[in-house]
């Protein structure tokens, strides 16, 4: 007999072992729901399926009966953008401190202390400081973001930088490089596909600060919506909505992988 | 200004009280081809990366065509590495091409629209060169290590360096492979007539190509404080009047356990090859 670790699954089982405990975890909560059900028809700890669908069509396809808006697309929408907002600026903020730290020791030696400090500040423990220097706007969300992921954008690309080849960088000053061009031809573009493997790192982070944020102080988003239902105890709201940022956090995942592919084949190939 | 190319003068290179070079004295001309062996430790690589500017040398004077040798490296001289030495994100004639670009573009070394198109026609004259032209649209992961090795080499040579430095560029290729290469430094070096120094482990590879021969070893040893003195060039031979006693008792010296090599046959072969 072939031992186990020989063993490997064919394409088709691959698939159906993957989806197995997805369909054990569903059937597990139907159960319990049932269960549940027939001791309190009102329960709502565990809601019915048709109960989530009650739910998502009264939020995402029923205008609001206060403003008119669709709650959960304009949950979805102020979401991202602050995500988005925040993410884009630690990408370059990370991207030129973390580049030229690793590329010029004098640079690196004057900011690296300050940084590594600055990155052992607990970010949460700052966010009262956000809310009363940038008030309790959208600002205040997108820098704690920032605040969140930065230092470890920046140390993480200033490794990067520092782990390309000293020999490709002796090379380029042969070919004339000086040192500008040398971060710009040599330097940059390899670093650009490790920039987004660090974003990929540091989006779940990115969400755990945005819905924090959002917790604390907001009038929408999905974070927003999650805390403001919980009063009510309406987990049918609230699951959707943790379904929905999963699935949020999965598709911007697998953008920045397929962007990576496209953009940067070298580096997929040479790996 | 003396008519050397490059002359070492009693120079030194220490780290501390570790003592790795000394008494270096040695005078190369134009066109010659060095090689330099030595077992592992030898500082026949810190040799080479005094030349090319990675390291400086502590005492004594090194000059590159008359002139103090710059300690940082520069286009005079250009370097083959055993790795590393190509850039993954560019294709074959990107990566001849870049020097040009830096040449022609000091602040973003990147040109554009005509300009680029003479740098890459200038390149794809170097890819001829070393055989590489019709691999010139692909990225270096998908060469061999032969024909990433022929890249590299192409990249100095755009640049025409007064002396082209190799540090063990064919020590990981198969041995076929590694002929074909011999072939081209030996066809490129007459060519271009170049000065070239190269660094190998393999004594045979050593012999067959340079016109001169360098051996790195100490001189004295302190069994107490092994690191009290260094190696210095104990044999400078011209390749091509070096006898089968002379080629035991450097490989001896040496202690290199490789197979049992035939000089003679390798000679031989070195001299059907320049006529």
């Amino acid at each position: 007999m072939k031992r186990w670790i020989n063993k490997k699954p064919s394409r088709p089982l691959a698939i159906v072992l993957g989806i197995l405990p997805f369909i054990l975890l569903m059937a597990l909560y139907q159960w319990g729901s049932e269960v549940r059900k027939v001791e309190n028809p009102n329960d709502k700890l565990l809601p019915s399926v048709s109960q989530f669908y009650a739910a998502i069509d009264r939020l995402a396809f029923t205008p609001s009966k206060r403003t008119g808006e669709y709650l959960f697309w304009q949950d979805t929408f102020s979401s991202l953008k602050r995500l988005l907002m925040g993410v884009a600026c630690a990408a370059a903020i990370g991207l030129i401190l973390g580049l030229i730290t690793g590329a010029i020791p004098l640079i690196g030696a004057n900011l690296n202390p300050v940084i590594t400090a600055l990155s052992l500040i607990p970010p949460m423990a700052v966010l009262p400081l956000l809310f009363i220097v940038f008030g309790l706007g959208e600002l205040s969300k997108v820098m704690l973001i920032i605040v969140g992921i930065t230092p470890f954008l920046i140390r993480d690309l200033y490794q990067r930088t520092k782990d390309i080849p000293q020999e490709q960088l002796v090379k380029a000053q042969t070919l004339g490089a000086n040192s500008f061009q040398l971060i710009n031809r040599v330097l940059l573009p390899q670093i650009l596909p490790r920039l987004l493997d660090a974003l990929r790192l540091s989006l779940g982070t990115a969400w755990l600060f945005l819905i924090a944020a959002e917790a604390i102080a907001a009038t929408e988003g999905l974070g927003y919506r999650i805390f403001l239902v919980r009063r009510y105890l309406a987990m049918d709201v609230i699951l959707p909505y943790v379904i929905w940022i999963t699935f949020l956090a999965f598709v911007l995942d697998w953008l920045l992988v397929k962007t990576s592919k496209k953009v940067f084949p070298w580096y997929h190939a040479a790996k | 200004m003396s008519h050397y190319q490059i002359e070492f003068r009693h120079a030194q290179k220490c780290y501390g009280e570790n003592i790795v070079l000394e008494n270096i004295n040695c005078q190369v001309k134009a066109g010659e081809f060095v090689t330099m062996v030595g077992a592992s430790g030898c500082g026949k690589s810190t040799f080479l990366k005094m030349l090319l500017g990675t390291e400086s040398h502590s005492k004594g004077v090194v000059l590159l065509d008359g002139e103090d040798i710059v300690a940082e490296p520069s286009p005079d001289r250009g370097i083959v590495f055993q790795k590393y030495s190509v850039f993954p994100h560019l294709t074959v004639r990107q990566n001849v091409a870049i020097a040009k670009e830096f040449e022609g573009s000091p602040l973003l070394g990147r040109l554009f629209g005509n300009r680029r198109k003479q740098a890459l026609d200038e390149a794809d004259k170097w890819l001829e060169a070393v055989g590489l032209i019709a691999a010139k649209d692909k990225y270096p992961h998908e060469l061999s290590g032969g024909m990433q090795q022929r890249l590299a080499i192409a990249q100095a040579l755009i640049k025409h360096p007064k002396v082209l430095l190799l540090d063990e560029p064919f020590g990981a290729l198969d041995p076929g492979i590694r002929k074909d290469m011999h072939k081209l430094v030996l066809e490129l070096w007459k060519k271009y007539e170049l000065t070239i120094f190269m660094v190998t482990h393999d004594l045979n590879e050593g012999f067959y190509l340079g016109t001169r021969l360098w051996v790195f070893d100490k001189t004295r040893h302190d069994p107490h404080a092994p690191n009290r003195f260094g190696s210095t060039i104990t044999f400078d031979l011209p390749v091509g009047q070096t006898d089968a006693a002379s080629f035991k008792s450097i490989k001896s010296a040496l202690k290199l356990n490789e197979s049992e090599t035939d000089i003679n046959e390798s000679l031989m072969t070195k001299q059907a090859n320049a006529s």
